[in-house]
């Protein structure tokens, strides 16, 4: 077993015990901490890929900002474990076939006739002095221009519409302007009041 | 490099014979050893520069204040910062009966790893970097956002009102500077057409006023002026440093998410946040100063540029401190995202149409 195969069943194996501690811990603070050590990891393999631009972005947006705002979230939140886990055990018609049915699919969609190594040859290896980023910046701003565009449009639709959803006029709402305060003189503040002194 | 070490070693060792004894148990686990030692020729001159900091930044605050500043401990009060790293060393951690234990020091671990790691792509002279990889600028805004999760760790494990609200404050403040952050490196990045950070320096080495001897109007910070500029304020409001420091701001909330932590804990955050501001200074010099690159044509390059220039970015530091007054917080928030944001995308449509049009610079 080479350096990078024992390198590959380190961080999978973190990355299955981190996924399976993101369900199972009682404290939502602890379980979003796991899953950033799972992304962390997912980052490591994608590492071993020689994707780096895509492992590194996984870390900037997912970890660096996503899971920062989670946290935040989380952290604000009053969760009460044992109200949530009342009837837990009552949605088990319901839940347990969807488990079984995913499961199901997943094995016969990764399963080795068609993710096998048959099925899915080793990639040729990167040619020595192409940037992995310049690569994919090519592909995405030339060949898939417009899906790329598409998708980015999308997601600013999406980002208005969160602001739009959330937007409401409040009357009690005190706001400032900045340019009014810095346009603040020691005149419009201040007066000065002479007065004669009071002596005996 | 490698060559000369190796047979320093070889002449050492062999004034006692043991040269090849010791070689047959090396030589297998070598290339380790070999960037083990470059990691410690990189971490021990931080860590001293980081103690030096703390001393220059009491100096420098207390000049500025008409005071003398520390001047006890050692001649000229030089053996400051050492007397403070021994006292926090030796002092008792303390954990807060409420605390969370586990996270309680993961914190001041998540906040000190990520500020060594990001050293590890710097070139500190032409060739001179740890790891000299291709995505290095991506790769160190990846670390350097990770930096967050010390903060917000420590501040929640505390479980102590003054750690949370420092928390909470830190997570929005440092996620929205984060993105005029990286925003202003899209900008270099475009211009030097690489995201290696070597090649972004040599990238500034080349140009009319490089080929003419003032290479200092050929570096990045002309060009991208506002840039620099917004990128070295979101470097200040990055690493905590007033005037941008209500995550810690004394008046409020006492130390923010460090309340609860003492001794070398306590010491860790501090190390980080000392570490990150050389590591702003270091980014800023290596992306819109040059890096190791010489000013004027008759003067060799190297090190001693780019520690000129940190050391002017670190005075800068230290100057901001001690003039300004603290920000309020909705003005922090409406500097990030009302002001550098969309500052940073008008310069990227900026830099974008200057480089189609036949005046582009930056070839």
């Amino acid at each position: 077993m080479d350096f990078k195969t024992a390198l590959f069943y380190i961080l999978s194996a973190i990355l299955v015990i981190a996924a399976l501690r993101v369900v199972t811990a009682r404290n939502p603070v602890h379980a979003v901490l796991f899953l950033v050590l799972a992304f962390f990891n997912a980052s490591g393999l994608w590492l071993l890929l020689q994707a780096e631009f895509l492992a590194i972005a996984l870390i900037v947006v997912y970890v660096g900002a996503v899971m920062v705002l989670f946290l935040f979230v989380v952290m604000m939140l009053d969760i009460n474990l044992e109200r949530l886990r009342q009837g837990f055990w009552g949605n088990l018609w319901l839940g347990g076939p969807i488990a079984v049915l995913m499961v199901v699919e997943m094995v016969a969609v990764l399963s080795a006739r068609s993710f096998g190594p048959e099925a899915m040859p080793a990639p040729a290896a990167a040619v020595a002095g192409v940037s992995n980023t310049k690569a994919l910046g090519t592909a995405i701003y030339t060949d898939y221009v417009y899906p790329f565009e598409l998708a980015s449009v999308i997601l600013l639709v999406a980002l208005i519409a969160a602001v739009v959803l959330n937007l409401r006029q409040r009357r009690d709402n005190k706001q400032l302007n900045p340019a009014e305060q810095i346009a603040v003189r020691r005149k419009d503040r201040v007066r000065i009041v002479s007065m004669p002194s009071e002596k005996e | 490099m490698e060559n000369a070490v190796l047979q320093f070693f070889q002449w050492f060792w062999n004034l006692f014979g043991l040269w090849d004894a010791l070689w047959a148990v090396v030589k297998p686990v070598w290339p380790l050893v070999w960037v083990l030692m470059k990691i410690v020729a990189i971490i021990l001159p931080l860590m001293l520069s980081v103690a030096y900091l703390t001393f220059w930044e009491r100096k420098i605050i207390g000049w500025m204040q008409v005071r003398i500043g520390p001047n006890r401990v050692g001649p000229w009060g030089l053996l400051q910062p050492i007397a403070d790293g021994m006292k926090l060393f030796f002092k008792e951690v303390l954990v807060p009966t409420g605390a969370n234990k586990a996270l309680f020091f993961v914190g001041p671990v998540m906040a000190i790893a990520p500020a060594l790691a990001a050293w590890s792509v710097v070139p500190f002279f032409d060739g001179g970097a740890l790891a000299n990889i291709d995505a290095g600028l991506f790769y160190v805004l990846a670390m350097t956002s990770m930096g967050i999760y010390g903060v917000i760790i420590a501040g929640w494990a505390s479980n102590s009102k003054y750690p949370f609200l420092g928390a909470m404050r830190a997570s929005a403040q440092m996620v929205s500077y984060e993105i005029a952050m990286g925003m202003a490196l899209v900008c270099v990045l475009m211009v030097s057409n690489s995201l290696n950070l070597s090649d972004i320096v040599r990238a500034q080495g080349r140009g009319w006023f490089a080929d003419h001897g003032a290479g200092f109007l050929s570096w990045n910070w002309i060009p991208l002026l506002p840039m620099f500029v917004v990128y070295f304020i979101s470097g200040v409001a990055e690493t905590n440093r007033a005037p941008f420091d209500v995550v810690e701001g004394e008046s409020e909330i006492v130390a923010g998410h460090m309340v609860e932590f003492s001794g070398m804990a306590f010491a860790m955050f501090f190390l980080a946040e000392y570490a990150n501001m050389i590591l702003v200074a270091t980014l800023t010099s290596v992306l819109f100063l040059g890096g190791w690159l010489s000013p004027v044509g008759f003067l060799p390059d190297g090190f001693h540029w780019l520690a000129v220039k940190i050391s002017f970015f670190l005075f800068l530091f230290l100057w901001f401190r001690a003039t300004f007054p603290r920000y309020r917080y909705d003005q922090i928030m409406r500097l990030g995202w009302k002001v550098f944001v969309p500052l940073t995308l008008v310069w990227i449509v900026v830099i974008g149409t200057w480089m189609v049009t036949p005046w582009n610079i930056f070839k």
